[in-house]
């Protein structure tokens, strides 16, 4: 690991209860990161999002809101950019198949992929053989 | 998250108490506001000038409400977004379908103008 990266592997029950603690462990790298300047805030508020949405998607959909489950998030800052990767033991879906939401519609669900792919630039969802993981990239500047 | 309602002049406001409105606590809130139009309210505010963050299910929570509305012939308006949830409710183009004002006096005053 060079001396300028930051990995953090964290795991924590199925419970969206876990959500505020994970969405400000996301803030507070943010604000560590020296270079983003200026953007910092608004970094960390993406983080916090992003975080919440990917593991909404795990707890509620891909794991059913089983309580007896773990979400393991990964954290991973460089120089130059930073991956969040959300794991899931779930059935899996295919992030392409999922649609632009139809906003003349007024839909109360289906909005969380749209706004991750929104405040990251790479949005992939893996297949593993025993679990899934939700990876999201962002280039730092 | 804590709920607090009262009424002025017919409207009724709703007071979102908390920093965050997510997965963890949008489905209380929806509740709180369907039960409301239920009970025969036909004008609310939600205020959300204590909230910080909000996440898809907490926009969803606001569409619901605002549908519950329109299925009660009434009207629902936001007061008080802070710059972040704003950004929220633009990247999921809700701003175009929400009136939203700037606190809940404001909001109050505008069921007195119509």
């Amino acid at each position: 690991m060079s001396k300028n990266t930051i990995e953090l592997d964290i795991n924590v029950p199925n419970q969206t209860r876990y959500l505020s603690l994970i969405g400000r462990i996301g803030e507070d790298l943010a604000r560590e990161l020296e270079k983003e300047g200026g953007r910092r805030e608004t970094l960390a508020y993406h983080l916090n999002t992003v975080l919440t949405e990917a593991m909404t998607n795990a707890i509620v959909h891909a794991h059913d809101g089983d309580p007896e489950k773990t979400v393991h998030i990964s954290i991973c800052i460089t120089e130059d950019e930073l991956c969040i990767r959300v794991f899931d033991q779930g059935q899996g879906f295919d992030l392409n198949s999922i649609p632009m939401p139809d906003f003349d519609r007024l839909e109360e669900h289906g909005h969380g992929i749209y706004i991750i792919r929104c405040l990251m630039d790479t949005v992939v969802y893996r297949r593993l053989r025993d679990h899934n993981v939700l990876e999201m990239w962002k280039k730092l500047r | 998250m804590k709920i607090e309602t009262g009424e002025a002049n017919g409207v009724i406001l709703i007071t979102l108490i908390g920093e965050r409105l997510d997965a963890h606590n949008s489905d209380e809130v929806k509740g709180k506001v369907r039960d409301i139009f239920e009970s025969g309210a036909k004008s609310v505010v939600v205020d959300l000038s204590e909230v910080r963050f909000i996440d898809s299910s907490g926009l969803g929570a606001m569409v619901s409400g605002f549908k519950n509305a329109i299925s009660h012939h009434g009207r629902l308006v936001l007061s008080g977004l802070q710059a972040q949830p704003r950004s929220m409710f633009d990247l999921t183009r809700l701003t175009r379908v929400f009136e939203i004002f700037e606190n809940a006096e404001a909001a109050l005053g505008s069921f007195a103008e119509k």
